[in-house]
């Protein structure tokens, strides 16, 4: 609990299963729930290396605007997922694909 | 104590990442994620980050999980409880990313990150944090207000009935 490693090997399991989950899944909010536990690891990343290494509040400083962006990023993501839905009547990823025709 | 809680906090974080990965169920994923959010902001209070602790709580449970949920609510039809999701390339994606999780681990770990030995010892942040926002990165922080008008806009604009 007192070593860098513990936190590193959290975050990036974090990492790989929130790419795991934008990778697989089909559907939008489900993507949406990937990228979150991705930038969620790369705040533990920063406050980890805050506390044990710079020794300083720059990596908590950059994790507030990370977190503000990840609402910011959120709440335009749903509306567009929304009128996806109002369009199509589904939100699959894979078959929303209409610029490539 | 503090350290088996730790890794039950740990634990807890893996556990319900996976789940969120991994599950059938989009409603059982989307409560997981709340594990996740409220374990991730147990770390921070590991990592003396008691600001960002209370930031995460108020932000993550309390706003983006509420629109993840309303986003599921209103993109399904809610007759039954069971909201199943589907996966492609479940094979071939996880066999990529644990090659990826191998190579980070390979490549941090052996790592001998300079003062990884000595932690800061606890003190409040709050007042460093606001000291900061409003010096080094006053810039930062006027271009995230903008940004989050941009974004109030634009989600309102694009949410409307009538496009």
């Amino acid at each position: 609990m007192d070593h860098l490693s513990s936190y590193l090997v959290l975050s990036a399991i974090l990492f790989c299963l929130g790419l795991y989950t934008v990778v697989t899944r089909r559907n939008a909010v489900a993507i949406l729930m990937g990228v979150e536990l991705i930038l969620n690891a790369a705040n533990i990343n920063f406050v980890a290396f805050s506390k044990f290494v710079t020794h300083d509040l720059d990596g908590h400083l950059i994790s507030v605007f990370i977190i503000m962006l990840a609402a910011a990023e959120a709440a335009v993501a749903l509306a567009i997922i929304l009128n996806l839905y109002n369009d199509r009547g589904h939100i699959n990823v894979d078959e929303a694909n209409a610029l490539k025709q | 104590m503090a350290d088996f809680l730790f890794w039950m906090i740990w634990a807890l974080i893996v556990a319900s990442a996976a789940l969120v990965a991994f599950g059938n169920n989009l409603i059982h994923s989307v409560f997981a994620l709340m594990g996740t959010f409220l374990g991730v902001a147990g770390i921070y209070i590991f990592l003396n980050a008691d600001f960002l602790a209370v930031t995460q709580i108020v932000v993550y449970v309390g706003g983006i999980l509420v629109l993840l949920i309303f986003g599921i609510m209103l993109t399904n039809q809610i007759s039954s409880a069971q909201i199943s999701q589907s996966s492609v390339q479940k094979g071939l994606g996880f066999v990529v990313v644990l090659g990826l999780l191998a190579i980070i681990l390979s490549a941090v770990l052996p790592h001998d990150w300079v003062g990884s030995t000595l932690p800061m010892a606890f003190e409040e942040t709050v007042s460093g944090i606001g000291y900061l926002l409003f010096t080094d990165y006053l810039i930062l922080f006027e271009i995230a207000s903008v940004l989050l008008l941009g974004a109030l806009i634009g989600a309102a604009t694009l949410a409307r009935k009538e496009l």
